[in-house]
């Protein structure tokens, strides 16, 4: 390394063979080249999807995405039914978690005395941790009766005109699977949104507060506005994990290749085909049908992460009060 | 509507104001306790029901064909010890390095590049990482094996763990690293002596969360490690894991799996959950860590 540290006076006449010797060098070395095996695995994951879904790139082209078809038996793959059902699943989320993980963020934030909300926030965080296979079992015989004999009857008695809520109700579908979604986002929705609304300066809730606000209005008007673009990057967050979600999804949407617009009616996701599907597809085009959908998810998930990332970064070197 | 006591005279505008203030605020304080109390309820519910299921046998026995009763899952909790095992192995030194790397060896382009490849691979769903791991390891040695399967959760690992490491370097006070270098040390003897040990506890914390993180993955393990009903023989053998299990028992049909895949549920749950609070205890200041 060329430059050193400022405290050091720059030793005389330091030959490459001398510093080499120091080992400097050979810990430099090695220390880049696992950093570069991180380049190289994500490198290597993307040219391999590339590589093993180019029978069904050739195939299909850019129809894989608009086609509706999902047929092993006649080799005609389409992605659509995926795309929607992936995408309806997570907006289903959103709608439930965005509104409650935001309200429980505000609360913890703003409202709470630091103990209680320092206790509850380290049990919000240990819901991250407990493993999608485990919401999957309890969603399975817990939360698929519920819907079937109770949630959606009365959705559909309530607001049966609309398509959404129409059809026979099974208890597997894209509703049940959008609630098992809700309640793995929380964790991520609430503790960066909590983050966010931490970092806003205490002075701009004391003028809120000086010039007459109510403390909803001063979080409303002022707290949430300032930390608006944290919230958006959780919400995103929240939104890349929904996506790529799948095994929870896998055990409750239902299996059924094709588009419904009723949100009781059972669909498939991305992951959950892949999930389901990979270890039996035989043939050629099968499995790069496969893979090529992994390709789709990938490509959806990097953007949303990126554009989490981003808003998270733009908001945390805003903030002052973080500590 | 009803206007808090304690302000006297309210005019119609202001008893709205306050009321919805309120309404408002308990209504946050209501969807605070909806969500801990979800956890609460999931805990609970796997609690009795595993409690009821789970028996001596579960650790010891092998599972039973569809229709017999009783059995466990003793090879199931072996060999996922073995491929979390495998996967530490790979991932944690790889992660660990290039942490280092993102840390003490400044300049702006390549460190820049590999955080954020690092974000990357952390959010790219884990059953694409299955996928990859199947093309690089599953297809050439055309078959399913706790090999494969150890493969695709360090690739889940590396970036956590090298973000971690990363990051409670970076918390070590500068003095430290300046009193070391200023002693005549060279730059690697104070990343080996100083530095590290200084953030000892932080990275432990780290590591621990992120095997606690893969331990629970299922969907890189479906077609990697695949499954198995008897004990394999080797790393290079289809080998049962406890998530894997978990999801083949829920989505079968029978009566008695069911009963295995709560009892398996709550053993994973228990294992993931106390690993995850004696990392938070280890690192004991504040309860909050930033997850990788």
């Amino acid at each position: 390394m060329a430059t050193a540290p400022p405290a050091v006076l720059p030793p005389p006449s330091k030959t490459y063979s001398a510093r080499l010797r120091g080992g400097d060098e050979v810990a430099w070395a090695i220390t880049l080249f696992f950093a570069s095996v991180v380049l190289a695995i994500t490198a290597l994951l993307v040219y391999e999807l590339w590589i093993w879904g180019l029978p069904a790139e050739k195939k299909f082209g850019f129809g894989f995405l608009t086609s509706r078809m999902w047929n092993p038996v006649e080799e005609q793959f389409g992605a659509l039914p995926f795309i929607y059902g992936t995408v309806l699943t997570s907006v289903i989320a959103l709608f439930i978690s965005v509104p409650l993980g935001v309200g429980a963020a505000i609360y913890l934030s703003e409202l709470a005395v630091p103990k209680l909300s320092n206790s509850l926030t380290f049990l919000v965080e240990l819901l991250a941790a407990v493993p999608s296979v485990i919401f999957g079992l309890l969603a399975i015989f817990t939360l698929v009766p519920l819907m079937r004999d109770y949630v959606e009857p009365g959705l559909k008695a309530a607001f049966g005109f609309i398509p959404l809520f129409s059809g026979p109700t099974y208890g597997v579908g894209y509703l049940t699977a959008g609630v098992i979604l809700a309640i793995m986002t929380f964790p991520f929705i609430i503790s960066v949104s909590r983050e966010a609304l931490l970092s806003v300066p205490r002075e701009q809730r004391e003028a809120a507060l000086a010039l007459g606000a109510t403390k909803w209005e001063s979080t409303y008007q002022v707290v949430v506005p300032f930390a608006k673009l944290g919230i958006m990057g959780s919400i995103f967050l929240g939104l890349a994990r929904a996506l790529g979600e799948t095994m929870a999804v896998t055990m409750v949407i239902g299996n059924d290749p094709s588009i419904h617009a009723s949100l009781f009616a059972p669909g498939y996701t991305i992951a959950a085909v892949i999930a389901n599907e990979f270890t039996e597809a035989t043939g050629n085009v099968y499995p790069a049908a496969l893979v090529e959908l992994g390709l789709v998810l990938f490509l959806i998930t990097i953007v949303i992460n990126g554009l989490a990332r981003l808003l998270i970064i733009v908001t945390s070197g805003k903030g002052t009060a973080k500590a | 509507m009803t206007a808090s006591p304690a302000i006297a005279p309210l005019s119609g505008r202001n008893r709205r104001r306050h009321a919805v203030n309120n309404v408002m605020l308990t209504l946050t304080a209501v969807c605070a306790f909806v969500t801990v109390a979800t956890l609460f309820l999931i805990l609970a519910y796997l609690v009795y029901n595993g409690g009821k299921s789970l028996n001596f046998a579960f650790f010891t026995k092998l599972p039973l064909a569809p229709g017999e009763t009783g059995g466990g899952m003793a090879n199931a909790i072996v060999g996922s010890a073995e491929i979390i095992a495998l996967a530490t192995i790979i991932g944690i030194p790889i992660g660990f390095l290039a942490g280092i790397y993102l840390s003490e060896w400044g300049g702006k382009t390549l460190p820049f590049l590999v955080r954020y490849t690092c974000d990357l691979l952390n959010g790219v769903p884990s059953i694409v990482i299955g996928i990859f791991a199947w093309t690089i390891i599953v297809k050439p040695m055309r078959n399913f094996s706790a090999l494969a399967g150890g493969v695709a959760l360090s690739i889940m690992l590396i970036p956590i763990a090298a973000r971690s490491t990363e990051q409670f370097l970076q918390e070590v006070p500068r003095s430290l690293r300046e009193g070391s270098l200023a002693l005549g040390a060279s730059k690697w003897r104070t990343i080996a002596n100083v530095i590290v040990p200084a953030a000892r506890k932080g990275i432990l914390t780290g590591m621990i969360l992120g095997v606690a993180r893969i331990a629970g993955e299922t969907a890189p393990l479906l077609f990697t490690s695949m499954n198995n009903q008897f004990w394999s023989t080797g790393l290079s053998e289809p080998t049962a894991s406890l998530p894997v299990m978990i999801f083949t028992h829920a989505v079968a049909p029978y009566e008695d799996w069911h009963r295995q895949a709560w009892a398996a549920g709550l053993v994973l749950l228990a294992l993931v959950l106390a690993a995850n609070i004696a990392a938070r205890m280890i690192l004991s200041r504040g309860a909050s860590v930033p997850r990788g």
